[in-house]
């Protein structure tokens, strides 16, 4: 979450078309910093440093201003995330049933550790604080679809489903 | 004529495999040339069932579940179009212990009807209460919200008609209605289910809401955490919209009243209320002082009413019936009921909606069927991540406002998670300060650097430190954190860290 190395690479001609279209189609929109960051994510899977100056720009803020709300909210990455995003819940209720494990499980067994992504690019595993499937705990969100009482098996059986696929990651 | 089948389209189904599942039903019914129609219904909160089928049979609505795509093919085998007899089959739902120990005031339709049917929400009593507010004087519609008794449901329990009335008499070229929707606290689900399974009853809330104050527009602050609610949300906006259920002219009345969904990003303080205001301006969820109070100065510095979205689904409800049918419902100061969520180590977790005062052990017990591990619970925690952690000495606590209050625990939002005797108390009070520490917004310094210190004051007291001098120091910083924080983030999080220090004691040596 913090300002990119200088090594990190410019945003390409298509990631700039996407950060333009995402910050017109709130144009109209009133108090559209957080509105234009979600759009952006959206397409893009994380928000370009380029970004920050285009949105200060479009809503006439400081660069400081969008860079605040950039790095304020836990759900915007400032890099590209894995193929696969999997958000697993760290809360109470989750707790009660166990979640460690399932964190131990995925650093142990595919190699991911909380709030890392794997070198291989494949999968990102991001830390979430309730999905509101506290019945059913320990819940996990893989690319935005929320599963309940995961076990590692279960989790694993998940994990290669997608890998079969090749679907997108989408949030 | 078909047959419908209802496979609910709630999170909590999904997320054990309702789609598979309906779409099993859908083949299978292909294969054999039956004519089947699958609905996508809400969940009727025995989620510890789902995925739940129902079939509308000739005597009403029959029950299986847990329901595999692998059980489809049998039940078909046994008759399931007729409510036949299989191991899955649960009997009426109607009947069902679990359903028929409830009083559904807020729940009824959901799990009963398509959460995105308008012909079914008005066939179901929906639109009643918004008509009958139409045709009453705002001051009216308040004075009914002020009779229910009706307390906010986000957990801090303010009087929703108290709040209404200083709405109304504020002056001002807008105002708006916020209605928060950032349900972030571990062990609630209620205004997902809503939202999931029954969104024109919110939208109908919000309305009411808008003639009874003069406001115009709303909003919903929705949690990114919930991309199955912002789905059904969404699509329920845009046909109400269509239908003349919102928009300049509501229901032919030529009173104006439109909403908007706006998504948070991953921030549980923005639950606060004032943090949510800053965020739904777009702005970094950042707790605002009070006074001003929202209500004269809040969204864009209108005058606005923020409710939680289950205060506003309690509304078309009385106004339909009236405020003191509500209020009859309860005890002392906690009118109506609540709809209480029975979650973590819980053998039948789910949704229990009834009036304030049934007892946490009835909620534990004759609801919730005790652990799901079969070992003993050792401690629950009620109120989300800033509720006290009570022992099984407090489970013939009443659940109502003030009754948990005086038990040193409070209410919330009704949510109880529950822990078997594998619990570490010392660890659950680590991870409420480490919690704070990840989710302050920063203003106040002994939210932002208490939290920090307890983790490490925590830590020093379990690892043997001079533990008699770190606990003076946890209970010293737990004091300045409730007196001096700005809102409940800093201020309740000692709650969870102090009832597992004095209920739990011996979690804490080792």
């Amino acid at each position: 979450m913090q300002a990119p190395s200088p090594a990190a690479s410019p945003a390409t001609p298509e990631q700039l078309a996407a950060i333009d279209a995402a910050i017109q189609s709130h144009a109209q929109t009133r108090g559209a910093c957080l509105p234009m960051l979600h759009t952006i994510q959206e397409s893009l899977g994380f928000v370009p440093h380029e970004a920050i100056e285009r949105i200060a720009a479009a809503i006439n803020w400081s660069r400081a201003d969008v860079h605040g709300v950039l790095t304020y909210y836990h759900d915007f990455r400032t890099a590209p995330p894995g193929r696969r995003v999997l958000k697993v819940c760290r809360a109470e209720a989750c707790q009660a049933m166990g979640c460690e494990r399932l964190e131990q499980h995925v650093a142990e067994r595919h190699g991911v550790a909380m709030g890392a992504t794997g070198q291989d690019g494949e999968l990102t595993v991001e830390p979430v604080y309730c999905l509101g499937n506290c019945a059913l705990s320990p819940s996990v969100l893989l690319d935005g679809r929320v599963h309940g009482r995961v076990t590692p098996e279960r989790l694993d059986a998940l994990l290669a489903v997608g890998k079969a696929d090749g679907g997108e990651a989408r949030s | 004529m078909s047959v419908r089948v209802f496979v609910p389209r709630d999170s909590a189904a999904l997320s054990m495999g309702a789609d598979a599942v309906a779409d099993a039903i859908v083949a299978e019914a292909g294969k054999r040339s039956l004519d089947v129609q699958v609905v996508r219904n809400g969940s009727r909160g025995m989620l510890w069932l789902e995925p739940l089928v129902e079939v509308d049979a000739a005597g009403g609505r029959v029950a299986y579940g847990p329901v595999q795509p692998g059980d489809v093919a049998g039940l078909f085998d046994a008759g399931l179009l007729e409510a036949g007899e299989h191991a899955l089959r649960l009997g009426a739902t109607d009947e069902l212990p679990w359903m028929q120990k409830q009083t559904r005031l807020t729940f009824a339709r959901v799990g009963v009807t398509d959460p995105l049917s308008l012909e079914e929400y008005q066939q179901h009593g929906g639109l009643v209460g918004l008509q009958k507010a139409l045709a009453m004087d705002p001051a009216a519609i308040v004075e009914q919200v002020v009779q229910s008794g009706l307390r906010g449901r986000g957990g801090a329990g303010f009087p929703a008609g108290i709040k209404w009335q200083t709405v109304l008499g504020a002056t001002a070229d807008q105002k708006y209605v916020a209605c928060n929707a950032d349900e972030g606290d571990s062990g609630t689900f209620s205004d997902r289910m809503i939202m999931e399974g029954d969104p024109y009853l919110l939208l109908e809330g919000m309305v009411i809401c808008g003639l009874a104050v003069g406001a115009t527009e709303g909003y919903i602050y929705l949690r990114s955490e919930y991309p199955d609610a912002r789905v059904v949300l969404t699509t329920a906006i845009e046909r109400a919209r269509a239908a003349g259920w919102l928009g300049d002219d509501v229901l032919g009345s030529k009173k104006a009243f439109d909403v908007h969904v706006r998504l948070g990003a991953g921030s549980y303080v923005c639950g606060e209320e004032t943090a949510m205001l800053e965020s739904l301006e777009g702005k970094r969820g950042i707790v605002r002082a009070k006074p001003p109070l929202p209500a004269l100065e809040g969204l864009w510095g209108k005058p606005t009413v923020v409710n939680n979205v289950m205060t506003l689904a309690a509304v078309p409800w009385i106004l339909d019936r009236g405020g003191e049918a509500y209020a009859a419902h309860g005890v002392g100061r906690s009118k109506g009921t609540l709809p209480f969520q029975l979650a973590g180590n819980i053998k039948h977790g789910g949704l229990v909606e009834v009036p304030f005062g049934v007892t946490l052990r009835e909620l534990l017990y004759d609801f919730g069927g005790g652990s799901a591990t079969g070992r003993p619970i050792r401690a629950i925690q009620v109120g989300g991540p800033l509720g006290a952690y009570l022992p099984e000495s407090r489970f013939d606590t009443p659940a109502d406002y003030e009754a948990l209050a005086a038990a040193g625990g409070l209410l919330g939002h009704g949510g109880i998670v529950a822990f078997d005797d594998s619990v570490d108390m010392a660890r659950m009070a680590r991870y409420a300060m480490e919690f704070c520490a990840i989710e302050s917004c920063g203003k106040c310094t002994p939210c932002r650097i208490g939290s920090t210190r307890g983790v490490e004051v925590v830590d020093r007291l379990v690892g043997g430190d001079e533990p008699k001098k770190q606990e003076a120091l946890l209970r010293d910083l737990c004091a300045t954190m409730t007196s001096a924080s700005l809102c409940a983030m800093g201020g309740l999080t000692p709650l969870p860290v102090l009832s597992a220090l004095d209920h739990f004691a011996e979690d804490f040596r080792k």
